[in-house]
C-alpha cells in the first residue's frame, strides 16, 4: 500500500489502472477530464497496457465502449453532465446487452442555468437505464468504489454496467489522502476479465438484434431480476474488499449513529461528511439524531431502508437535484420504499448548481426532521440555502 | 490477396444467407450478399439502424453467419472502432465491417464516421446508398438526388421534390486521406469484386460506397434494379472510381454520356420532374462528369452547358481526377 495525496479524479484513474483496464474510449468534459488525462499518461508512460481511443463525442465514447466490451475486453470510461446526456441513447444498449462496462460520472449540473458545478441531475436522469449507480463520499471511496465496480459488474450473476458517481470539484479537484492498493492485492481481488458473450468469428453470436414484442418483455424482466440480484453481490463484494483491503462501506447503505436514533437524515455523496459532523453536534446536545448514507441508487435499497428506518419517527431525505414539483428523485424513491413503515419522510433539496451546503443548512434539515418526529406539521419538501423565501 | 477476377471466381459460401426480409429486387440485399461472400467467415459485422438490421436480424433469427452487433443509428464508425480494438487485443484478425445506409453515413453517422477515418481505424465501412431513409418510409437524406420525390420532399403545388443536390460523401472521405475508398455498382460486378477484395486486404480505414437501388423508394420495377444501377453509371448519376493511398483512379468510363432522362424515366420518384428541373440536374451532372472523366471529350448532352466545363471542383486537385 502506498499513501498518496490526490484528487478523486486521479484516484478513479488509479483504480482503472489497477483494474488493468484494456480499452479507454474518452472525450474531455469538465470536471471529469482529469481522469482520462491521467489514464492517457499512464498509457503513454507504459504503466498501463491499454488502448486509449480519443473519440469524437461522448455518444461515440459509449458506442466504442459497447463495441470493445462486446469484443471481449475490460472497458473503462468517464464522463460528466452533458456528456452523460449525450451518451443517453447508448447507455440503454449496455445493460440489456449485459456488458460489464465501468464508468465514472463526475456529477455536474445538466442543461440550462448551465454550470460546471456539482448537481446530481445528470446521473439521476439515467437511473432507469439499467446501470447500477453508486455515489461516493470521499476520494478513498472513489477509488475503492471503482475497484469494486469492476468486480460487481463482471460477476456472472450481475453482468451489468456500473456508474461510479462522484461530486464535481468537491471531490474531483480536491486532493485528499488516499491509500493506493498494491497491484498484487488488486489482482487477487479482481480476477482477469473473462467475457461471457463476445463477438468472435470462431463462435458467431448475434448480439442485440431487433426484438419483437414476443420476446422483449421477458428480456426486460431478466434485466429487472439481474439488477435485483446485484444486491446480494454488492454485499459480497463489500465483504471481499474488506478482507483484502481492510475497508468496508456497508454495501447498499451505510448508517451512522442510527442505533437508538429517533430521527435521521438520508444523504448521498459529499453531503454525508457534513451530516456526520452535524449528527455529532446534535448528539452532544443530547438529541437522538442519526444518519443513513445512501450508496447505491440502483439497485435501490428498498428492503435495507425499511429495516433501517423501522424505529425512526422521521427521516429527512437530501437531494442534490430536483424532480420538479415533487421534491427530488431520492426523496420520492425513499418515500415509496417507506410507504409501509410508519416513518414520516420529508424532502430536502440543497446544493443545486454547486451551491455550498453549509453546516447551518444541514442543521436546518435536521431541525425540520426533528419537528416532524414530534408530530409537528412541516413542509413535505424544503429547499435549503435558497435566496429569499419559499413560496 | 486471392486473385478473384470475375463473377465466376466468387466464393459460393454465403455469410449472408437467404430467408431475409428484403423486398423483391432490393439492391442492398444483392450488395450485402456479395460483399459478405468475399469477406468470408472471419468477419465481424456491425449494422446500425437501417433496412438491413430489420430484414436480417429479428430475434431469434439472423441471416448473418458471422458475429453480428446492432445498437443505434449514428455510431457505425465508433462501434466498429471499439470492436476492432478489442479483437486486436484478443489476437483476432477478423475483418470488422460496418454496413450502414446513406442516412447513417451521410447524415446522422457522419461525425462518428469522420472520427474513425481521421484516426485511420482498421475497419471497413460500407455505405449502402439507396438515397433516402427507406426503412422509415422513404424520407429525404443528404444522399437523395436533386428533384427526387420522397415523403419529406413531396411534390407539392409550390415545391416539387428535393431542391438540393446529392452530398459528395466520397469527397468528404477523400479529405480524410484514407488508405482506400471506392464507389461500387451492382451492375459492374467484376469491378465490384475487385474493390471489395482490395478493401478486405488493406489495413486501416477503408470505405466502400455502393449504390443500392430501392424498389419501393425509387418507385421502380423489381426486375429493373440492376438496369437502373447500370443506367446511373451511363448517365453520370453514379461514377466508378477508387482512391488508393491518395491516388484517385477511374475504374470505368462510359464512352458517351447518356441523357439523364434515360435514368429518370426508369423511376417513379422523378416522374413529376419538369423540363427546367431536368435541365438543372443535367447541368450539375455535366460538371460532375467533366470533373471525373476530364473535359477533353465533348459530351453532346452537355453542349448547352458550355460554362459548366470550366467550373472547378474545390477538391479537384486533391482528388487527382483530371
Amino acid at each position: 500500500m502506498k499513501v498518496m495525496v490526490i484528487s478523486a479524479d486521479h484516484a478513479v484513474a488509479y483504480a482503472a489502472k489497477l483494474a488493468r483496464t484494456e480499452v479507454v474510449p474518452s472525450f474531455p468534459i469538465t470536471p471529469q477530464t482529469l481522469i482520462v488525462e491521467q489514464l492517457a499518461e499512464f498509457i503513454n508512460d507504459g504503466e498501463l497496457d491499454a488502448d486509449f481511443i480519443p473519440a469524437d463525442s461522448e455518444h461515440s465514447v459509449m458506442s466504442m465502449a459497447v463495441g470493445a466490451s462486446a469484443g471481449g475486453v475490460r472497458v473503462f470510461t468517464a464522463t460528466s453532465s452533458q456528456g452523460l446526456a449525450l451518451m443517453h441513447e447508448m447507455l440503454y444498449a449496455v445493460p440489456q446487452s449485459r456488458l460489464p462496462i465501468v464508468m465514472a460520472n463526475v456529477n455536474r449540473s445538466l442543461g440550462a442555468a448551465s454550470g460546471i458545478w456539482v448537481e446530481y441531475n445528470d446521473s439521476m436522469a439515467e437511473r432507469d437505464s439499467g446501470w447500477l449507480q453508486v455515489y461516493v463520499e470521499d476520494n478513498q471511496e472513489a477509488l475503492d468504489a471503482t475497484l469494486m465496480a469492476f468486480r460487481l459488474a463482471e460477476d456472472r450473476r450481475v453482468l451489468l454496467p456500473v456508474m461510479v458517481c462522484l461530486d464535481g470539484f468537491i471531490l474531483s479537484h480536491t486532493v485528499e489522502r488516499v491509500d493506493l492498493p498494491e497491484q498484487e492485492e488488486v489482482d487477487r481481488f479482481l480476477p482477469k476479465f473473462v467475457p461471457y458473450n463476445m463477438l468472435d468469428p470462431s463462435d458467431p453470436k448475434l448480439m442485440n438484434p431487433i426484438v419483437p414484442p414476443e420476446y422483449a418483455m421477458e428480456m426486460r424482466y431478466q434485466l429487472d431480476r439481474a439488477v435485483e440480484h446485484s444486491r446480494e453481490v454488492i454485499a459480497e463484494v463489500d465483504e471481499l474488499f474488506a478482507r483484502e483491503f481492510g475497508r468496508s462501506y456497508g454495501g447498499l447503505i451505510d448508517t451512522y449513529r442510527l442505533e437508538d436514533a429517533e430521527y435521521a437524515m438520508l444523504t448521498l455523496g459529499t453531503a454525508t461528511g457534513l451530516a456526520r459532523q452535524v449528527v455529532d453536534e446534535l448528539r452532544s446536545e443530547g438529541k437522538k439524531a442519526g444518519l443513513i448514507k445512501l450508496r447505491f441508487m440502483r439497485p435501490f435499497p428498498f428492503k435495507e431502508l425499511c429495516a433501517a428506518c423501522r424505529d425512526l419517527k422521521a427521516l429527512g431525505v437530501f437531494d442534490r437535484s430536483a424532480s420538479f414539483n415533487g421534491g427530488g428523485p431520492v426523496y420520492t424513491e425513499v418515500a415509496a420504499a417507506l410507504c409501509n413503515v410508519p416513518t414520516t419522510v420529508t424532502g430536502h433539496v440543497a446544493g443545486i448548481g454547486g451551491r455550498d451546503i453549509t453546516p447551518e443548512h444541514m442543521r436546518e434539515m435536521y431541525d425540520i426532521v426533528e419537528k416532524a418526529s414530534r408530530g409537528e406539521k412541516v413542509r413535505p419538501v424544503t429547499w435549503h440555502g435558497l435566496r429569499g423565501d419559499m413560496e | 490477396m486471392s486473385e478473384m477476377r470475375t463473377i465466376k471466381d466468387m466464393p459460393v459460401n454465403d455469410m449472408f444467407v437467404s430467408g431475409h426480409g428484403a423486398c423483391a429486387g432490393c439492391g442492398m440485399a444483392v450488395a450485402v450478399k456479395n460483399i459478405m461472400r468475399i469477406l468470408g467467415a472471419d468477419t465481424t459485422v456491425y449494422v446500425p439502424a437501417s433496412c438491413l438490421v430489420v430484414i436480417s436480424a429479428m430475434y431469434p433469427t439472423s441471416n448473418f453467419r458471422t458475429p453480428y452487433l446492432f445498437t443505434a443509428f449514428e455510431n457505425t464508425g465508433a462501434v466498429t472502432t471499439g470492436i476492432r480494438a478489442a479483437q486486436r487485443r484478443r489476437g483476432l484478425s477478423s475483418t470488422v465491417v460496418g454496413l450502414a445506409g446513406d442516412g447513417g453515413t451521410f447524415d446522422i453517422g457522419l461525425q462518428a464516421l469522420s472520427g474513425a477515418a481521421e484516426r485511420n481505424e482498421d475497419i471497413l465501412y460500407v455505405c449502402l446508398d439507396n438515397e433516402g431513409y427507406m426503412n422509415t418510409g422513404i424520407q429525404r437524406s443528404g444522399a437523395t438526388p436533386f428533384g427526387a420525390w420522397t415523403t419529406t420532399t413531396p411534390v407539392g403545388t409550390k415545391v416539387e421534390g428535393k431542391r438540393e443536390f446529392k452530398k459528395d460523401i466520397m469527397a468528404i472521405i477523400a479529405a480524410h486521406d484514407p488508405p482506400y475508398a471506392a464507389s461500387l455498382s451492382i451492375a459492374h460486378f467484376n469491378d465490384f469484386i475487385k474493390k471489395v477484395e482490395k478493401a478486405k486486404a488493406k489495413k486501416g480505414f477503408r470505405f466502400l460506397h455502393v449504390m443500392t437501388p430501392c424498389v419501393p423508394g425509387w418507385r421502380s420495377d423489381p426486375s429493373m434494379t440492376v438496369e437502373i444501377a447500370r443506367m446511373a453509371v451511363e448517365t453520370g448519376m453514379w461514377t466508378l472510381y477508387e482512391i488508393e493511398d491518395g491516388e484517385a483512379r477511374t475504374t470505368y468510363k462510359p464512352q458517351t454520356m447518356l441523357p439523364v432522362t434515360d435514368y429518370l424515366k426508369l423511376q417513379g420518384r422523378f416522374r413529376h420532374m419538369e423540363n427546367g428541373d431536368v435541365a438543372k440536374l443535367q447541368e450539375w451532372l455535366c460538371a460532375k462528369w467533366y470533373l471525373h472523366y476530364g473535359n477533353d471529350m465533348e459530351q453532346p448532352v452537355c453542349a448547352t452547358f458550355e460554362k459548366m466545363k470550366r467550373v472547378r471542383h474545390p477538391h479537384e486537385e486533391q482528388l487527382h481526377f483530371i
